[in-house]
């Protein structure tokens, strides 16, 4: 909401500078968004008239004017707006005047014609952005010799407040005065308002079949009003400083009142209304053509205003274009209505408006202001295009008008709430200045809520306002009381943080990628996915949920690879979405990407790319900070991987994940030039870990045999190391690889494997026919299940 | 034994002229060793009269321990300077770079969450978590925000379905949480949450921390002391100037905007605070008693407040991170500068 601070000054005028006075506004809760001069700077114009004009002897366009600018002698000037006539109060900028845009005035030969100023058009003052067509034109009584800006009233401010949804009785002077009233103590006093007499009975009839959605209906018949009368130059400035631009008489009286009381009016021309206005749901499919000349289909859920053809306008959003005022119209029927917040919250929404009427209507408008509205508009109306009055008719529903509401409000509940106790006769008095009807009770006082105030329904509510005006900051600052109780620790959990830390160790970079995804990309890695997709999106690139990490990885890889990052190692943690939106999975999980080489280019060691391994490793790093048995990994196939250099995660024997290298026909879909390695793995399973159980340490001596087996070049390694280990007994206490080779020495399809194998008893020293007898049963069960050969 | 001195100074020549410990050992042995020629001399004392033994004896012993002292000074600066030549041979450019995997970093944005969790799980709240995608009555509906209410306008919210939604705040958590605990309550929800916007200050995707405070005789002050207290221990300084400016949300009554002394200007007015000299950077406000009801919390024995921010306005302020998309494009450049 935009308004001029003078406007506001005119009903309630604390002694602040224009800062103080926005300043407290915001602190008061309607916050002030922008304070602007409603003007740009600039000096010397004046008000003067044409006194004499006539036509340049060298060109056809421009007029050689007499101007008289209240300094005793006439002026000559050369002007070649078309509007400029004998007799016309203008804006006159002298010799030596600056306007906006440091422009400044000399004396001119114009086709050899002295010209010694301007008329000034409302846009070379910077009234208007757009290029004006003419001069402007004062009006007739405007003093000749006055300051133009003291004229204008142009050092004034239009302020913008950001008012919360709640607030919609801020939506006028009106609102505000009464809030600006009630933060100084002051009186509000707004343009006096009577009832217009009617010089004719005629009215048109109103009928209302929704009184719950429409309790009050107030219609007039004015005639014979004169759409071409200019609206005055102080209505158009207050309306322009609200940010409303002037359009005709009757549309500018109804913006007027609107901006002054709150109340959003409508004008129909007489001569499009058929039979009687009828406030109705609109049928499914009937079709209206707007005020913006956009065509809807109606839905059935719609309000509308119409006549005994069909809809005229959706209620309390926009009037229709046929029903409208127009140059010709003669006689207007002016609607002041109340239609409750719910009958036009969003409906605007629905076809895509956003009005200064549904705006207000959806926050709520003062039900008993419509009479009041009416009242006004008409006068000025009159003032303004002259037409004779009729009765102002209404149509009210009473059970379907808001009832009167009552609220409690307990000094110890408030005392409670703020902290602090406040004297009673400021609560009172806070309460009354926003025109509360407060009534002291034993425990407090009984509120009657103002038919303005939507926003009080509740003790709370009223606690608020005393607070808001008391003022936040001046209420006590206070730390909460808490009882020191332990909560219990999972000690075998582990936490998060621990396992993006270990990441980062092993030098990765945290990434956050948006938790949507592009269709295609996500397809490309996904191909059989299921996942939400949103029903409306930003933009197709970010409108599929990810149902893995890797989406997000690969896309932050291009992004760094389009940027000479040639090394990237990310990882993200972060919830994926698999499934139909009812049996739908959020999980969360951590996903990492490897690409290029291993180490940094440096001076020493390693050039070699990241491999397989390396990843493997990292990822086994995070098992060892939980439970490192609980996981394995076995062969297997995903869309997105290499079929050969791709493995599910196992946790406890559950997929928990995959890890692998970007298939190469991904890889080239996607437009990668390079290898790139990833793994995605749940969370919750990394996040388990175990409480460390002591076994005592062994005083006897170790046993250490090394074998090497021949194995077949495929048998993956692990099934050769579980058929070990389950046939190496109960005191094996280590098992590790330390050499698989292929090549010359062994033969072709074959593999050799070496493995160093350690024994000990806790409590006495084994000797070698024990370890004789494990080692021939791991060779024969190996050989029997494996096809392994000892190699001599 | 005339040729003793003769012996001492060729023995003498012998060993300064020796250049290897293996060289002197050599005369060690030639000289003092069992059949060495010093030790042959005092063997042949016994064919001397008796009465020159003693003086001739005296002469020999002492020349044996000249030669012998020779030899160990000789052996000890061999070894020194072998030992010098050793260390000379060893040396190392220390200005080279260390070897091996350089560590990465978070993300800013976790840094910040996890300092916002750490202020307050340090004085007693939990940290709790919930899905991103939510259902109306969680999202809109337990918070007081009804359908067609204008504060639905204040969210644009991404939709899959009539009901289901990706939530606009972390505020179910809340409400979830109020559900199943009995108060007291104290939790901080941090996560993703989504709004239907994007231009320079707005990402469709932000992260938010939300806390909760549900207890008996809870009150505005007490809400005020919280916030004032996490603002001056996250950016440090006890000084900062905090105002709370009334305002609206439908989850809580009173509500209130905090506004913080610009952190870029200390105040005095610049680009980043559109030269108000002040920063929003949380709402907050007293549980509103209809989100009590939806939760099952008797509202006449309880009070609570509730305070909302966002991570990414907050890491912007304390890392001086100027646009807000940098956070979601993951440029190796940005995300290293916080490791």
């Amino acid at each position: 909401m935009k308004f001029s601070e003078q406007w506001l000054r005119d009903w309630v005028s604390p002694a602040l500078s224009t800062q103080a006075l926005a300043d407290q506004i915001t602190m008061a809760g309607l916050e002030v968004d922008a304070v602007d001069p409603v003007a740009a700077s600039f000096s010397g114009v004046v008000v003067a008239q044409v006194v004499a004009k006539a036509p340049h002897p060298d060109a056809d366009k421009l007029n050689v004017c007499q101007v008289d600018d209240g300094s005793g002698e006439r002026v000559q000037v050369v002007c070649g707006a078309p509007n400029v006539a004998e007799g016309q109060r203008v804006a006159f900028a002298r010799v030596g005047a600056v306007l906006p845009g440091d422009f400044k005035i000399k004396k001119a030969k114009l086709r050899g014609v002295e010209s010694r100023g301007m008329i000034c058009s409302a846009s070379e003052l910077g009234l208007e952005e757009e290029t004006s067509e003419g001069i402007l034109e004062l009006p007739t009584d405007a003093p000749v010799g006055e300051g133009f800006r003291d004229f204008m009233g142009l050092d004034d401010h239009t302020i913008e407040v950001d008012l919360t949804p709640n607030r919609g009785d801020c939506l006028s002077l009106k609102g505000l005065a009464r809030e600006v009233g009630v933060l100084n103590r002051l009186a509000v006093e707004g343009p006096a308002l009577t009832a217009v007499a009617p010089v004719h009975d005629e009215s048109f009839p109103v009928r209302v079949e929704d009184g719950e959605r429409c309790p009050r209906y107030l219609g007039r018949l004015i005639k014979g009003v004169d759409v071409t009368a200019e609206t005055p130059l102080w209505m158009v400035e207050r309306l322009r400083r609200s940010g409303i631009r002037a359009i005709d008489p009757v549309v500018d009286v109804t913006n007027y009142v609107m901006l002054e009381l709150g109340q959003p009016l409508h004008a129909f021309d007489r001569a499009n209304l058929h039979g009687s206005v009828i406030v109705r749901l609109a049928r499914e499919g009937e079709r209206l053509v707007l005020l913006d000349g956009q065509e809807i289909t109606l839905e059935a859920e719609t309000l509308v205003i119409a006549d005994e053809r069909g809809p005229l306008a959706i209620a309390g959003v926009m009037g229709g274009e046929h029903s409208g005022v127009n140059a010709e119209t003669r006689d207007i029927f002016l609607e002041s209505a109340f239609f409750s917040p719910l009958a036009v919250a969003g409906q605007g929404r629905r076809y895509g408006l956003h009005t200064d009427a549904s705006h207000r209507f959806e926050r709520g408008v003062d039900p008993a202001l419509a009479r009041e509205a009416a009242e006004r508009a008409t006068a000025l109306l009159l003032q303004i295009t002259g037409g004779e009055p009729g009765p102002l008719t209404e149509v009210a529903s009473d059970a379907h008008l808001p009832g009167a509401r009552q609220a409690i409000l307990r000094a110890a509940r408030l005392e409670q709430a703020l902290g602090k106790a406040l004297p009673d006769d400021e609560v009172a008095e806070i309460l009354e200045r926003l025109g509360l009807g407060v009534t002291a009770t034993g425990e407090g006082w009984t509120v009657q809520v103002p038919t303005w105030r939507f926003d009080i329904a509740i003790e709370e509510d009223l606690i608020e306002e005393v607070a808001r005006i008391h003022g936040y900051n001046r209420l006590p600052v206070r730390r909460p009381q808490l009882r020191l109780a332990l909560r219990p620790a999972d000690e075998a959990h582990t936490p998060l943080g621990l396992l993006r830390r270990q990441m980062v160790a092993r030098g990765y970079q945290e990434a956050v990628t948006y938790s949507f995804v592009a269709p295609e990309l996500q397809q490309a890695l996904h191909p059989e996915a299921v996942s939400p997709a949103l029903a409306n999106p930003i933009s197709s690139d970010l409108s599929v949920m990810r149902a893995s990490l890797f989406p997000g990885l690969v896309r932050a890889l291009t992004h760094n690879l389009n940027r000479q990052q040639s090394r990237v190692r990310l990882f993200e943690t972060g919830l994926v979405f698999r499934g139909e939106l009812d049996h739908l999975h959020q999980l969360p999980m951590l996903g990492a990407l490897v690409c290029g080489p291993r180490e940094p280019e440096g001076w020493s060691g390693d050039k070699a790319a990241v491999d397989f391994f390396d990843l493997k490793g990292d990822l086994e790093s995070l098992f060892a900070l939980g439970e490192p048995e609980a996981w394995r990994f076995e062969p297997g196939e995903h869309p997105a991987l290499h079929p050969g250099q791709c493995a599910r995660i196992l946790h406890r024997g559950e997929e928990a994940g995959w890890i692998g290298t970007l298939h190469p026909a991904v890889r080239a879909k996607l437009g990668l030039k390079v290898d790139a390695l990833l793994f995605e793995v749940r969370l919750d399973a990394l996040t388990q870990g175990r409480v460390p159980a002591f076994t005592p340490l062994s005083r006897h001596p170790e046993v250490r045999r090394d074998l090497a087996f021949l194995v077949d070049a495929e048998l993956p390694v692990q099934s050769l190391l579980d058929t070990i280990r389950g046939q190496a007994g109960e005191w094996l206490v280590d098992s590790h690889l330390f050499d698989v080779y292929q090549g010359k020495g062994v033969p072709e399809g074959r593999k050799s494997v070496a493995l160093g194998l350690t024994w000990q008893h806790p409590s006495r020293t084994l000797n070698d026919e024990e370890i004789n007898q494990l080692v021939d049963a791991i060779v024969a069960e190996s050989h029997q299940h494996l096809g392994a050969e000892l190699r001599s | 034994m005339d040729h003793l001195p003769t012996l001492v100074a060729e023995a003498r020549d012998a060993i300064h002229a020796a250049d290897s410990l293996a060289a002197l050992d050599e005369l060690r042995v030639r000289y003092l060793g069992k059949k060495g020629e010093i030790t042959a001399l005092l063997k042949g004392l016994g064919k001397l009269p008796a009465e020159e033994r003693p003086a001739a004896g005296e002469r020999i012993n002492q020349a044996k321990q000249a030669l012998s002292q020779e030899l160990d000074e000789r052996r000890q600066a061999l070894e020194k300077a072998a030992l010098e030549a050793r260390l000379a041979a060893e040396r190392l450019d220390v200005t080279l770079p260390g070897r091996g995997q350089p560590s990465g970093g978070l993300h800013p944005v976790t840094l910040t969450l996890e300092r916002i969790e750490a202020l307050f799980t340090r004085i007693g709240y939990d940290v709790a978590v919930g899905p991103e995608i939510e259902d109306d009555y969680h999202n809109f509906e337990a918070l007081n925000i009804p359908a067609h209410h204008p504060a639905r306008g204040m969210a644009d919210t991404f939709y899959f379905d009539a009901t289901r939604l990706l939530r606009t705040h972390t505020s179910p958590v809340q409400v979830r949480t109020m559900k199943e605990a009995e108060p007291p309550i104290r939790i901080v929800c941090p996560g993703r949450v989504y709004r239907s916007d994007s231009d320079l200050t707005h990402t469709p995707m932000f992260h938010q921390v939300e806390g909760l405070l549900v207890d008996e005789d809870v009150s505005f002050a007490d809400l005020k002391g919280t916030i004032q207290d996490f603002l001056h221990a996250f950016f440090e300084r006890d000084d900062l100037s905090v105002r709370f400016r009334p305002s609206y949300f439908p989850f809580t009554e009173p509500s209130a905007e905090v506004d913080i002394e610009c952190v870029m200007c200390a105040g005095e007015g610049c680009r980043v605070c559109s030269h108000s000299g002040w920063l929003e950077v949380m709402g907050c406000g007293m549980v509103h008693p209809e989100v009590f009801r939806h939760s099952g919390i008797d509202t006449e024995r309880y009070t609570g407040f509730a305070f909302g921010m966002g991570a990414e306005r907050l890491a912007m302020l304390r890392y001086g991170v100027n646009d807000l998309r940098l956070f979601f494009d993951n440029d190796l450049r940005f995300l290293r500068q916080f490791a």
